[in-house]
């Protein structure tokens, strides 16, 4: 049965063949061993709706929360904060949140405050670099790295600058503003984290 | 008895005729430059401490418990409960940060000595993917015990591959398995940090080891000893200024193991946790993914490619830049043979703007190392009063960055243009005795 000719054309093409069925099994054996690495079912199952009440906040305060496993920041903004809200306005990258960090709050909450109430600031705690916790510091008073400091938030990791209401300054490396997440009033003093209000959205 | 070992040996030899001619080309037959230095103790010293790893690492998966619930509470056991179990962990710790110090001199040798250079390119690289997989290896490592620094660092580390545009947000979901570092990170990080990335981290150790020993190690006078005068006492064939690596240096390697292992003691019984710098203090708390720890940092030997991420500000709506310029920092280490393009190798006979470059660049890792470790925001307001902090350290990091990334820049012009003025070259080794 031995060819003595060897068809070099035939051989080529058996081998090609060969190795592209065989990659495209190795391929399709790899896609279970990916997908295993996606968060599962009972990780995803984890995100329900919190509820919060507001009355224990004092002016000046700030509560954190956990939803979906990110702390959320509920601050009771006094009027000297929001004061100064308006006169940040030339040193942040994106103050009317409508450039760069559009996607980074809902509609009803993209003006000045980034809030549905003023005084009420509702915000997932986490940097917009790397995802660390930044710190509250309220007072409007010279700090270390900023003389004319008038309260927000500052990242322990990186340094990145927040004013109070998450909208983060030039020259930092956060590139957004914190992110609002969905958030409704059940009423006067009670949130609701995670649901938008009714007829929003 | 002499009688018994032979005919094993014998038996062997018919069965695995390859096996002792393999031994002698390794080690009795592996003729070494005779002008090795005290540099020369560091890869030697790097095997040690991967057989440390090993071992103690072996030692801990038996008392470990890799979950969010139990790790925690687990290595408390190890430290507090198991007999010697302190000793094992310390001894795992401790030689993670030794490591980091035997490579670094290690890397630090070679670039000095040229041993990057043609033909010893893919010895480089392979050295280099080393460092790379023990830089994974390390980062897992320091997750598991599931402490706050652990968990916080787990999440900036991870979510250094978010900043990538579009498909970031999806890809640190599936490296972490959860919206967060949580059960299924902390199994993951585990089983590649015991089982995957140390069977590739072996196979690249041989792989570095063979491809070395294919074109012959480099010396402190840069020379190729193959190509000097021929015969020596064991061989009329082979370089004259090579001694047989077994028993010569394998002896020498000794006594460097035995300082090594003085110095790694002392640590490892009087200060383990060495100042916070090996083990960091809030690492002493359980993870909390609601409070990030007040001074977050990672463990010394990251500092430098950490202060390139927080010296690069965002720009256009993302903050890749900096995670591009910290892999750009490894990368440019990988491209060093192609970077240089001067043919003297050793720095006893380059021109004075490489001496001088080098200086500078050891100065701005150093300086990159103590913005990353916190040590410029300590010592700012100390030595300078009541300024702007955030200012004064970009300024003093962005310039180190870029004395870092300029060393490769001028490293090229210098030896592209032939502004290298070099000293002569020696024909052979110059040390004769």
């Amino acid at each position: 049965m031995a060819n003595e000719v060897v068809d070099h054309g035939r051989r080529r093409f058996l081998t090609a063949t060969t190795a592209v069925v065989g990659g495209i099994g190795i391929v399709s054996a790899a896609v279970p061993f990916i997908k295993s690495w996606e968060p599962s079912a009972r990780a995803k199952a984890a995100g329900a709706p919190v509820t919060q009440s507001l009355k224990k906040i004092e002016s000046g305060q700030q509560l954190i929360v956990g939803w979906r496993s990110l702390p959320v920041f509920i601050v009771n903004r006094t009027p000297a904060q929001l004061a100064a809200l308006p006169q940040q306005a030339p040193r942040l990258v994106d103050p009317k949140s409508d450039g760069s960090s559009a996607a980074q709050q809902p509609k009803y909450a993209q003006n000045e405050t980034r809030s549905i109430k003023p005084e009420w600031l509702v915000m997932v705690g986490i940097c917009t670099h790397l995802g660390c916790v930044p710190n509250y510091v309220g007072e409007m008073k010279p700090e270390p790295f900023d003389p004319n400091w008038q309260g927000g938030y500052y990242c322990p990791c990186h340094h990145s600058r927040y004013d109070m209401a998450g909208r983060v300054y030039q020259g930092v490396p956060a590139p957004k503003n914190m992110e609002i997440p969905p958030y409704n009033f059940i009423d006067d003093t009670t949130i609701q984290i995670g649901v938008d209000p009714k007829g929003a959205a | 008895m002499a009688n018994v070992f032979t005919s094993i040996g014998d038996w062997v030899n018919e069965r695995a005729p390859n096996l002792a001619p393999t031994y002698r080309k390794h080690m009795t037959e592996y003729y070494a430059p005779k002008n090795f230095n005290l540099w020369y103790y560091f890869g030697s010293l790097a095997l040690v401490v991967l057989i440390n790893q090993i071992v103690t690492g072996i030692f801990l998966t038996m008392n470990y418990n890799p979950s969010a619930a139990g790790a925690f509470d687990s290595v408390q056991y190890i430290m507090r409960d198991v007999e010697w179990g302190w000793l094992i962990r310390y001894m795992h710790s401790t030689g993670a940060s030794l490591f980091f110090v035997v490579v670094f001199l290690h890397m630090f040798r070679g670039i000095m000595y040229g041993s990057y250079k043609k033909p010893r390119e893919l010895v480089w690289l392979l050295g280099m993917l080393i460092f790379l997989v023990l830089m994974a290896e390390a980062f897992m490592g320091y997750v598991l015990p599931w402490g706050n620094m652990s968990f916080w660092g787990a999440k900036v580390i991870v979510s250094l591959f978010g900043t990538i545009p579009v498909i970031g947000g999806t890809l640190v979901e599936w490296i972490m398995g959860d919206f967060l570092p949580a059960d299924a990170t902390l199994n993951r990080f585990f089983a590649l940090h015991v089982i995957a990335l140390p069977i590739v981290l072996l196979l690249l150790v041989v792989l570095h080891l063979a491809a070395l020993h294919e074109v012959g190690s480099n010396n402190p006078d840069g020379v190729e000893i193959k190509k000097g005068p021929k015969g020596n006492r064991w061989d009329a064939l082979k370089p004259t200024d090579g001694i047989p690596f077994h028993p010569y240096y394998t002896v020498k390697d000794l006594v460097g193991v035995g300082f090594f292992l003085l110095i790694a003691a002392f640590i490892i019984f009087f200060a383990p946790t060495f100042g916070g710098w090996f083990l960091e203090h809030d690492n002493s708390i359980m993870a909390n993914n609601l409070v990030t720890p007040a001074e977050i940092k990672p463990v010394w030997y990251f500092t430098p490619f950490y202060a390139i991420v927080r010296m690069i500000p965002s720009f256009a709506g993302t903050a890749v830049w900096g995670v591009l310029a910290m892999f750009g920092a490894i990368a440019v280490l990988f491209l060093l043979p192609w970077f240089d393009r001067g043919q003297v190798k050793s720095i006893r006979y380059r021109g004075t703007g490489y001496k001088v470059a080098l200086g500078v660049f050891v100065i701005a890792f150093l300086g990159l190392g103590s913005v990353g470790a916190g040590i410029t925001a300590e010592v700012i307001p100390e030595w300078f009063g009541n300024v702007d902090l955030t200012t004064w350290e970009n300024a003093f990091g962005r310039l180190m960055t870029l004395l870092y990334f300029g060393f490769f820049a001028f490293l090229w012009a210098y030896t592209h243009f032939g502004w290298e003025k070099t000293k002569p070259v020696p024909d052979r080794v110059t040390m004769h005795d």
